[in-house]
C-alpha cells in the first residue's frame, strides 16, 4: 500500500510555479530521499503535503486516504509528522516540557482544562528523551543546549507521536560531522513501521540513507528510481552540476 | 504558594484595621483584579492582545441591570442570565476576532467592543444612554446584606479568590500548556496535532466569562453603571494592568490592577491631572521593567541576592 500518494500537485506563489505537477507514490515502510538543489520546491512539497499550504490543484493521499483539504492539524492524527529545516522548538521550555507537547498534541488529555496538570507526560517524555539520547537535558531549556541537540530533539518531537509517516526536513543541515553521524544513526534506527520522507540539497551526505530517491528541480519530478539508477542519470548531473 | 497565603491572609484580616475609603478602594481593586486576570489569559498566555474585552464588563453588567430594571428580577435570575449572555456574546465575537491574530485581532476586538459602547449610548429608551442605569441594589447572599463596607469587600474578596483560583487551574492545565505552546509556536503546534483556532477560541470564551464576572461584581459595587464601562478607556487601562504587572505571570494582573486603581481612585485625590501621572509610571515601568512589575521585581531580587 501506499503510504503517501500524491497526485498531480500544483501550487504557484503569485505566478511563480513551486510545485509543478508533480506526483509521488511513497511506499509503507520506504525510506525515500528527495534532493534538489535550492529553491527547487522540497520545502514547498513537505508544506502541502502537511497542510501548512494549500495546492492550487491535485491531491493528496495518506494511506488510501485523501487529505488535500484536512487541516494540519487534522492530518497529524491521521498519523503524519514533520520536522521543519528551521529548528521550530518552544525555546524558553525544557526538552521534557517540548516532548510533552508533542505527546499532548494526540492525546484526548489536551482539551483537560481543569484537572490533571502538564506534568502528567513526563516519564513517557523522559524514554523518548532517553532513546535520542538526551535524558541528561530533560530539565534544560532549549535555549541553552548546542544545535546539534535542538536538531535531534525537532526529530523525537515527531518519533515521540510514533507516525506512519513521517517527513524531515534537511535533518543534517547545519551539522558537524559527529552531530551528522549521531542524527543519521538516529534516522536508521527508526523502526520500518514509520514510512520516512527526506529532504536534502546536499547529494553526497545523504544519498546512503534511502532507497528511493526523486530528484526536484524548478517543481517537477526530472529523475525517481533507485540510488544507482539516480546516480547514474545524466539529467542528476544536470541538475547538480550545470552541464 | 507562601506568598500567597500570606497575601490571602493580609486581605482577609484587612478589613479589621483600614477604614471605609480603603476598603472600598480595595474591592474596586479585586473587581479590576478579575478583569485585568481574564485579559491576561488572552494577552499573557495565548499571546492574543484585546482592546475590546470591556465589551464583557459592560455587558455583563448592563444585562444585571437590564433584567432587574425592566424585567423585575431578582438578582438570582439577573447573575446567571447575565454570565451567559455574556459567555454566549464572547463565543460570538470569538468567531469574528480570531479571523485574525496580532493587530487584526486587536482592531476586531476593539471595532466590536466599540459598537457595543455605541449602542449603549444611543439606545436611551434601554440604556437611559449617557445617564447610565441607576436604581440598582446589591445582591444580599443567603440573607447577608452587602451594603457595607466591609460585607462587599468580603464578597468581591471571596468572588476574587474564586476567580484567580479557577484561572490558575486553567492556565496549570494540560490545555493551558497547549495554549502557551499556540502562543510561543503555532505552527509547530498545528503540526503537533493541536487545533489552534479552536484552542484560541475555547480560551476566548473562558475569558469573556471572567470578564463577565468581574462585571458583575462592578455593577453590584456602584449600583450603577454608564456606557463608559464598555469604552475603549476601560479596555485599554485593563490592558494596561497586565502590562505593568506583567503578562503571562498569575501575580501580574493583581499588581497591575492595584497599581492602576490606586493612581487612579487615590492619587487622583491629590494630583488633579492622575492620567499624566498614569503615563508617567507607565513609562517608567516600561523602561525600567519592560516584562512587568512582577516578573522585574523577582529579577532585580535575584540579583540583590547574588550579590549579597
Amino acid at each position: 500500500m501506499a503510504a503517501l500518494h500524491i497526485q498531480s500537485l500544483k501550487k504557484a506563489f503569485g505566478g511563480l510555479p513551486a510545485i509543478n505537477d508533480v506526483s509521488l507514490t511513497v511506499e509503507a515502510g520506504e525510506r525515500r530521499l528527495i534532493i534538489g538543489p535550492n529553491g527547487a520546491g522540497k520545502t514547498t512539497l513537505f508544506n502541502l503535503v502537511a497542510g501548512d499550504l494549500r495546492g492550487d490543484s491535485g491531491r493528496i493521499f495518506l494511506f488510501d486516504q485523501e487529505i488535500t483539504r484536512k487541516a494540519t492539524h487534522r492530518r497529524v492524527h491521521l498519523g503524519l509528522a514533520r520536522t521543519y529545516q528551521i529548528i521550530t522548538l518552544f525555546p524558553k521550555d525544557t526538552l521534557e516540557h517540548n516532548i510533552m507537547l508533542s505527546l499532548l498534541g494526540l492525546s484526548q488529555r489536551r482539551w483537560n482544562a481543569f484537572g490533571g496538570s502538564s506534568g502528567e507526560f513526563v516519564q513517557e517524555a523522559k524514554q523518548v528523551l532517553a532513546r535520542v539520547g538526551l535524558e541528561h537535558l530533560a530539565q534544560r531549556p532549549v535555549s541553552e543546549v548546542a544545535y546539534g541537540e535542538k536538531r535531534r530533539l525537532e526529530i523525537a518531537m515527531a518519533l515521540a507521536q510514533k507516525p506512519r509517516v513521517l517527513l524531515l526536513d534537511e535533518p543534517l543541515a547545519g551539522l558537524s560531522r559527529e552531530e551528522r553521524g549521531s542524527v543519521k544513526q538516529l534516522i536508521a534506527g527508526i523502526p520500518r513501521e514509520t514510512t520516512v520522507v527526506m529532504i536534502e540539497h546536499d547529494m553526497d551526505t545523504a544519498l546512503d540513507m534511502a532507497e528511493r530517491i526523486t530528484v526536484l528541480h524548478y517543481g517537477r519530478v526530472i529523475v525517481e528510481g533507485t540510488r544507482a539508477e539516480v546516480v547514474a542519470d545524466p539529467k542528476t548531473r544536470e541538475v547538480y552540476l550545470g552541464h | 504558594m507562601k506568598g500567597w497565603i500570606f497575601l490571602f491572609v493580609i486581605l482577609a484580616l484587612f478589613p479589621l484595621v483600614g477604614g471605609e475609603y480603603y476598603i472600598n478602594l480595595a474591592s474596586q481593586i479585586f473587581i479590576f483584579a478579575v478583569f485585568a486576570a481574564s485579559i491576561n489569559l488572552l494577552l499573557g498566555y495565548g499571546g492574543l492582545p484585546t482592546l475590546g474585552h470591556a465589551a464583557y464588563l459592560g455587558v455583563a453588567a448592563y444585562l444585571s441591570a437590564l433584567v432587574a430594571l425592566k424585567l423585575g428580577m431578582g438578582h438570582l435570575a439577573a447573575a446567571p442570565a447575565a454570565l451567559v449572555g455574556t459567555t454566549l456574546m464572547a463565543a460570538a465575537f470569538g468567531l469574528i476576532a480570531l479571523r485574525a491574530t496580532g493587530l487584526g485581532f486587536l482592531m476586531l476586538t476593539l471595532a466590536l467592543s466599540q459598537v457595543l459602547w455605541g449602542t449603549a449610548l444611543r439606545w436611551v429608551s434601554m440604556t437611559d444612554g449617557d445617564n447610565g442605569l441607576r436604581g440598582l441594589a446589591r445582591p444580599a447572599p443567603f440573607g447577608i446584606s452587602l451594603d457595607g463596607a466591609a460585607a462587599f469587600y468580603y464578597f468581591s474578596f471571596i468572588i476574587t479568590v474564586i476567580a484567580i483560583a479557577f484561572m490558575a487551574r486553567f492556565v496549570a492545565s494540560p490545555f493551558g500548556a497547549a495554549l502557551k505552546g499556540t502562543r510561543d509556536q503555532a505552527r509547530r503546534m498545528s503540526a503537533l496535532g493541536h487545533d489552534v483556532w479552536l484552542i484560541r477560541w475555547l480560551t476566548f470564551i473562558y475569558a469573556g466569562f471572567w470578564g463577565g464576572v468581574s462585571g458583575l461584581l462592578f455593577v453590584y459595587y456602584h449600583k450603577y453603571i454608564h456606557p463608559v464601562s464598555l469604552s475603549l478607556a476601560n479596555s485599554a487601562e485593563g490592558l494596561l494592568a497586565v502590562i505593568a504587572g506583567g503578562s503571562g505571570t498569575l501575580a501580574g494582573p493583581l499588581v497591575g490592577a492595584a497599581i492602576v486603581m490606586l493612581l487612579k481612585n487615590y492619587v487622583s485625590g491629590y494630583v488633579e491631572r492622575w492620567n499624566m501621572l498614569l503615563g508617567f509610571v507607565f513609562v517608567v515601568i516600561v523602561v525600567f521593567m519592560p516584562e512587568g512589575v512582577v516578573p522585574g521585581v523577582q529579577r532585580l531580587w535575584r540579583r540583590y541576592i547574588s550579590k549579597a
